[in-house]
């Protein structure tokens, strides 16, 4: 069971980081890029609009916390 | 060579180069302080790991559909690359200290010297573990890379050409100077590499979630100029924050 929880933590720490609200908005932004391609809409503008917002939110946040 | 690809091997040279510089300091840092057969020996044995890993995972991953592998390995990238190039913009700005190759072989070796003698199947334990937990932990991150950054754009060898060239060069120049290599711009690529992962995030997760970019593979250059400019215009917004909150 130990090594079962430090492998799941070692992975959470490896890709997610000390930031999980950015993976959700990442997860997010995602899925509505994806809604809306699906209802063909013109969708590629939506990541890199939604990745500058989520970059400057985790900024603040770790500044906030340092 | 398609615009794909010249990223492709570009990304995975940086990457792997910084992750090899780290995992040099500490085989370095293991061999000087507690014998170099120790510290070999757990490179070898943490290499075979990962050359298993990576053909265990290579094919799996190449069996996947395109598309589903693309809105996987683009989240993941992007939400790895966020935390690269977070990282990266806080060091660039002053609000987070720059890597220290020199300080981190400092500690290490003291830790080494400090640590008791314990041997096992001929090899000192010490020695032996540190450069294996070393370069596995480094090379993880360069297998991810590869992986997925190789599995995504459709060529895995691609990608571990771009790894092994880090390699050679790392472990060449290493050898020559047998020290840790300070003087390597290392904060200037991880920025770099934290861009990459992030311009490669963002182009295969529209793409896996069904979008499509216009000028397909040639919109790299765009998302890669949009996230340079970004990274840039946020290093100096912070970087003025910072000296304005500073009493004079």
């Amino acid at each position: 069971m130990r090594w079962i929880k430090g492998f799941g933590r070692f992975w959470w720490d490896f890709v997610i980081g000390d930031d999980w609200l950015a993976a959700v908005l990442v997860a997010v932004a995602i899925g509505v890029t994806a809604a809306i391609a699906h209802s063909h809409i013109t969708a590629w503008w939506l990541m890199p609009v939604a990745v500058l917002g989520v970059l400057w939110l985790s900024l603040r946040r770790a500044i906030r916390s340092a | 060579m398609s615009t794909g690809n010249t990223f492709l091997i570009l990304s995975a040279f940086l990457a792997s180069a910084v992750e090899m510089v780290e995992a040099l300091t500490i085989v370095l840092a293991s061999g000087l302080a507690r014998g170099w057969k120790s510290s070999l020996a757990g490179l070898g044995a943490a290499t075979v790991v990962l050359a298993v890993l990576v053909a265990a995972l290579g094919p799996a991953l190449t069996a996947i559909p395109l598309n589903a592998l693309r809105l996987a390995v683009g989240a993941l990238l992007l939400v790895f690359g966020l935390q690269w190039l977070r990282k990266a913009i806080l060091r660039a700005s002053g609000y987070k200290e720059l890597h220290d190759e020199d300080a981190i072989f400092a500690r290490e070796l003291a830790e080494a010297q400090g640590a008791e003698h314990l041997e096992r199947a001929g090899l000192d334990w010490y020695g032996f573990v540190l450069s294996f937990k070393g370069v596995l932990l480094e090379g993880l991150e360069v297998v991810f890379i590869v992986l997925t950054f190789g599995s995504a754009q459709g060529s895995i060898p691609l990608a571990a050409v771009g790894a092994a060239g880090a390699l050679v060069l790392v472990a060449g120049v290493g050898i020559a100077v047998r020290a840790p290599l300070a003087r390597v711009p290392e904060n200037l690529m991880k920025f770099s590499v934290g861009v990459m992962l992030t311009t490669f995030g963002i182009f295969w997760s529209t793409e896996g979630a069904g979008a499509h970019w216009p000028g397909s593979d040639a919109s790299l250059l765009g998302v890669l100029g949009f996230v340079i400019a970004v990274s840039v215009l946020l290093v100096r917004l912070l970087r003025r924050e910072r000296m304005e909150a500073v009493p004079a």
